[in-house]
């Protein structure tokens, strides 16, 4: 089996005439969840976008199951979710997954499996654009996970969420990743740091930290994650 | 290319397009009205509505067309829907032939509501096949979709995306027969009136028109057009970026 889902080594991205990803350089384990924690405008989404094979200039090595990111094969072994629901809000969810399914090649039978996987069996037949916010990136997710892809790259997934589905979908991510996936979920909330196997703290186009959440507490002398971040950036302040 | 995703997004849209009746009225009967409204102007001189009535049937569904697919890629750009299609096995072809699909269907019962009421309501008098002038108002129904595909490829907004029906339809309209027979064009417009798409749609009604059948004629100009609406989706297809920045 593959050790590494995705591995990344001095990625460079350039929009417009501005540098926004510097030398980026990461692993991510097979079957692992991984954390993208960082502030908003940091890079997150353009990483994000360079693995799925959507970001434009990019320079440096990004492979991903095996391949060049964005490659034709890629196609379809790669769960997306991008940061605003993706889905028609003018059909129903049911409508939305058996389109996605049939672009994919996956039984319809899979999109009842993946309504149930999201909680959102009750409003299947509901139009998207009636759902509340969470309801619909719920949809988005559940667009996602049809045929069972092996690498799922999620844009903050659970903004918005009351705790209780939060956690339940971070059960979920577990329980897929234990099922052979790999996950990146990121996210601008720090406390969904201590639910992730690994995390990547990103910081204006630079990676601070790629560690295990246990170890960068222990290594920031910190029990409290935000401030292992601030730590984090002050000793790199200092180094300078 | 997929069969199986071509179709599947064409099926998609007519799904959306159901929901939306406003739309689906005004692909339909727009052109209808808009023919009723240009005999009405002239019922005191039939022999103008005679002469206009067959090129309308060609400029106001292709226009129509076009204004409603212009926008269609770039919708799909801002829900982020197309970014998640480009990470799953669907070709960019796939994509504008699903759209180009969906709307021929749409353009076949626009030109059979538009063909039939010129005919028999308005009295539009022709020498040709009622059917033929009904295939012809098809393709040019088509025509202004694929034109509409192409132009919301080459767009980066939806703001720049509706910009393009004055820019590239308007100069057509001026040019294709309609106003001044194309003989009588000067020269250099004249030249350049024989690269416009929309020529060879209103050439092909007036050949229709006229009593020249597909075999003699008007066949040409129609083959001209269908060559338009292929280039207009290739290019298109060629256009639209996996990779945006």
């Amino acid at each position: 089996m593959m050790k590494n889902a995705v591995s990344c080594r001095d990625v460079v991205v350039v929009r417009g005439d501005r540098e926004v990803l510097h030398g980026v350089g990461f692993d991510l384990r097979a079957g692992s969840v991984t954390g993208l924690l960082g502030p908003s405008g940091c890079g997150k989404t353009t990483l994000i976008r360079a693995i799925v094979g959507l970001q434009a200039r990019v320079t440096g090595d990004v492979s991903v199951l095996g391949l060049p990111a964005g490659a034709p094969k890629l196609r379809g072994r790669i769960g997306y979710v991008t940061q605003e629901p993706s889905v028609y809000g003018d059909l129903t969810v049911t409508e939305n997954l058996r389109f996605f399914a049939a672009v994919l090649g996956v039984p319809s039978s899979d999109v009842e499996r993946v309504v149930e996987a999201v909680d959102l069996t009750s409003h299947a037949d509901a139009r998207v654009d009636q759902l509340s916010g969470g309801q619909r990136s719920r949809a988005s997710l559940a667009a996602a996970l049809l045929g069972s892809p092996e690498l799922l790259v999620l844009d903050e997934p659970t903004v918005g969420l009351d705790p209780v589905l939060r956690r339940d979908l971070w059960n979920l991510f577990h329980q897929l990743a234990d099922a052979g996936a790999t996950l990146l979920v990121s996210s601008h909330v720090m406390d969904e740091a201590s639910r992730c196997d690994r995390l990547l703290l990103m910081r204006d186009g630079e990676l601070l930290a790629d560690d295990t959440p246990q170890d960068l507490l222990l290594s920031a002398g910190t029990s409290d994650i935000e401030q292992a971040f601030l730590t984090l950036i002050d000793r790199k302040a200092g180094a300078r | 290319m997929t069969p199986r995703v071509t179709f599947a997004v064409a099926a998609r849209v007519l799904a959306q397009l159901r929901r939306d009746h406003r739309t689906v009225a005004m692909l339909i009967l727009l052109p209808a009205l808009l023919v009723s409204l240009m005999w009405w102007m002239f019922t005191d001189s039939p022999m103008v509505f005679d002469r206009v009535g067959g090129p309308l049937l060609a400029v106001f569904p292709s226009i129509i067309m076009f204004v409603v697919t212009s926008v269609a890629t770039l919708r799909e750009r801002s829900s982020g829907t197309l970014s998640r299609l480009f990470t799953m096995p669907m070709g960019k072809l796939d994509f504008l032939l699903g759209y180009a699909l969906a709307f021929a269907l749409i353009a076949v019962v626009q030109a059979l509501v538009v063909v039939s009421i010129a005919l028999y309501l308005l009295d539009l008098d022709i020498q040709g096949a009622a059917w033929q002038l009904g295939v012809v108002a098809v393709l040019d129904g088509v025509l202004g979709t694929a034109l509409g595909l192409f132009a919301s490829a080459f767009a980066a907004t939806e703001f720049q995306a509706v910009q393009m029906m004055p820019a590239v339809m308007i100069p057509q309209i001026l040019l294709c027969g309609l106003l001044v027979p194309r003989d009588q064009l000067p020269t250099v417009l004249h030249a350049l009136s024989d690269v416009l798409p929309l020529s060879y749609a209103v050439d092909a009604v007036i050949g229709v028109a006229n009593g020249n059948g597909f075999t003699t004629g008007t066949g040409g100009d129609t083959l001209v057009v269908l060559g338009f609406i292929l280039a207009a989706l290739g290019l298109g297809a060629a256009t639209l970026k996996r990779r945006t920045a």
